[in-house]
């Protein structure tokens, strides 16, 4: 699987590039700045992209817009961006399109390589992976009044929603949880009920639609 | 020459017009005061004769090189009409700024005008000398008037040349300092009194010493937080693996979990640098500016929150623009704290050279600038721009909260 890295920071470029490698990666590129980003994008045809939301020669979210402005071109090319800080704004900019193949991860998820790589993998096969602390925000608003269809799931289907919010298939939040497959899929479906959402059996889509709603304004 | 007689002409043509309109606009406004309409119009008139002002004394240091210091006391942080013509006709720049409009439109619409006639008037004394005296002359044999020289042939066209060269030679000599005369009528009518200035120095005095009280303040509470988080952490991470390093053959179970601690306090220290960064400069607001960080920090809150924005694009200086997200937070904070609101509209403009941000709920109300209640901090951090802080906020409710920073946007 090839990959396009742009991140300014040398040493944690380098170890970004080692991390990949070392789980099979192909690292097609790894650029520091804005422009090289935009090239290599489109000239490289990568099958995923991981890219720092701040990068020179702007330093402000030069990486995200290249990002934005590749997927424009190719729409879903996957593309995980990194950060320091994760804002909802973003997260936003990044799922308007509705097709897939996004990330926004902070920086210290790559702490854990094992998650990190399975984000990554995830990302390229056009799922999503979205960030803890953005799903938690989102909940945070959602359910800011103890009123809302959120507040009226049980503590156990929150936590699936959580995960399945960040983008985790039912596989992987049951092993996460430590239950089995076929009781996440029974508290999926209580959840889409609850939220008075469509029941898809599509993995993606389930997950974007959780995040659609979750954003949607009260 | 023919630069500063251009410029007097655009001058004399575009000012006038403008200074009667304001004098006028302000003597009517004012005698409507009693009224109660003049309450309301005074302040934008004002205003507006002020910020004609400012565009006058700008042009009088870019076209005559001279420096009209402007000292306006700030606009007053109240929202009550009357309170606000109030305090403006208290000020005595009002009155300045309208003594200057009527001298303006004579004195300083001639000597503005003047450079131009002494370059137009000598070319047509020469043109009609080079023949144009055949044209001018009415039918029945009466003589046509330059200055003083009666044209009724060409020796006498030669003569008007003769005095529109020596015109053209003054012309030469004195258009620039005629027309700088008309830059220190403007200077000798808008510059502040001394008393005035002593009143701006001493505002400048106070707004100073509250910032650098702020500042410091700022640094210690960074201080503290760094060395009783971050710091700290990273101690106790070296020391983790260090004993990592001595218990590795030996205990490696033991090893590893020493190992996951020392990865959760990097972590931890990571989360608290980032919550410090966020409070010194967030990041949002380096890398999209004002506008996305206020609707980033909307998105945060609890309460449905409305954000517009107008700023043209443009990005606000960044000191400025530092102080406004920290003074919309804390405005937005009390909202959320205090007021029990269900919804929050907060509305940033940029207009007339002043950055204006409102921050409205529909809750409880009973808002007001004491000891102790936030908002007094935000005024005074405010007023290191010179900026002002207006509450309207009776009880139950709706309350708004309106800031103006004066600033340019880049």
């Amino acid at each position: 699987m090839r990959v396009v890295l742009a991140e300014d920071l040398f040493l944690l470029r380098d170890g970004l590039v080692r991390l990949l490698e070392a789980y099979d990666f192909e690292i097609a590129a790894a650029v520091e700045t804005g422009p090289e980003l935009e090239r290599a994008l489109a000239e490289l045809e990568p099958d995923v992209a991981v890219v720092d939301v701040r990068l020179p020669p702007t330093h402000t979210d030069e990486g995200l817009q290249c990002a934005l402005r590749a997927r424009r071109r190719r729409p879903g090319l996957p593309v995980l961006v990194l950060s320091q800080h994760v804002e909802q704004l973003y997260a936003r900019e990044l799922l308007a399109d509705g097709t897939g193949g996004i990330g926004y991860l902070l920086k210290d998820r790559v702490f854990d390589a094992e998650q990190f790589v399975d984000a990554v993998r995830r990302v390229a096969a056009g799922g999503t992976a979205m960030d803890p602390q953005v799903i938690q925000q989102l909940l945070a608003r959602r359910s800011g009044d103890g009123q809302g269809p959120v507040d009226r799931l049980t503590p156990r289907e929150r936590e699936v929603m959580e995960l399945m919010a960040q983008g985790r298939s039912n596989a992987a939040i049951a092993g996460n949880l430590v239950v089995t497959e076929r009781a996440v899929a029974k508290h999926t479906a209580n959840i889409f009920v609850k939220l008075g959402l469509e029941v898809s059996d599509d993995d993606n889509r389930r997950v974007l639609a959780v995040l659609a709603y979750l954003d949607r304004e009260r | 020459m023919l630069l500063a007689a251009g410029r007097g002409l655009a001058l004399a043509v575009g000012s006038l017009p403008l200074s009667i309109l304001g004098f006028c606009l302000s003597l009517v406004s004012m005698a409507l005061i009693p009224i109660g309409v003049g309450a309301l119009t005074t302040p934008y008139v004002v205003q507006g004769v002020r910020a004609y002002a400012e565009r006058r004394r700008a042009l009088a240091e870019r076209w005559g090189g001279v420096r009209v210091p402007s000292a306006y006391r700030p606009a007053p942080a109240t929202a009550n009409p009357f309170r606000r013509t109030y305090a403006l006709l208290r000020d005595p720049a009002t009155w300045r700024d309208l003594r200057w409009l009527l001298v303006d439109m004579t004195a300083g619409y001639l000597t503005a005008l003047l450079p131009a006639v002494l370059v137009l008037y000598p070319l047509e004394g020469l043109a009609l000398a080079a023949g144009l005296w055949r044209v001018v002359g009415d039918g029945d044999g009466g003589a046509y008037w330059y200055a003083f020289v009666p044209v009724d042939g060409q020796a006498t066209a030669l003569g008007a040349g003769a005095l529109a060269a020596a015109l053209l030679f003054v012309a030469h000599r004195y258009t620039v300092s005629v027309f700088q005369v008309h830059f220190r009528l403007t200077e000798a009518m808008l510059t502040p009194s001394q008393a005035e200035l002593a009143a701006r120095v001493r505002v400048l005095t106070e707004t100073r010493r509250d910032a650098v009280d702020t500042s410091a303040a700022e640094l210690r509470r960074i201080e503290r937080d760094l060395h009783d988080g971050a710091q700290a952490r990273l101690v106790a991470m070296g020391m983790d693996l260090g004993t990592v390093e001595m218990l590795v053959d030996k205990d490696p179970e033991k090893a590893k979990a020493l190992l996951a601690q020392a990865r959760r306090s990097s972590a931890e220290a990571l989360s608290e640098l980032r919550d410090l960064v966020r409070g010194i400069h967030p990041p949002v607001l380096a890398e999209r500016g004002l506008g996305d960080a206020v609707r980033a920090l909307a998105l945060r809150l609890p309460v449905a929150t409305e954000v517009s924005v107008e700023l043209e694009g443009g990005r606000v200086d960044a000191p400025v623009e530092s102080a406004a997200y920290f003074a919309v937070s804390e405005l937005l904070t009390n909202a959320v704290k205090h007021s029990g609101a269900g919804r929050i509209w907060v509305d940033l403009h940029h207009g007339a050279g002043r950055l204006r941000i409102s921050v409205t709920d529909d809750g409880a109300g009973g808002a007001a600038i004491g000891a102790g209640s936030g908002l007094a901090g935000v005024e005074r951090r405010l007023g290191t721009f010179d900026g002002v802080l207006a509450v309207s906020s009776p009880a139950g409710g709706p309350t708004m909260v309106t800031m103006e920073i004066p600033c340019v946007l880049s």
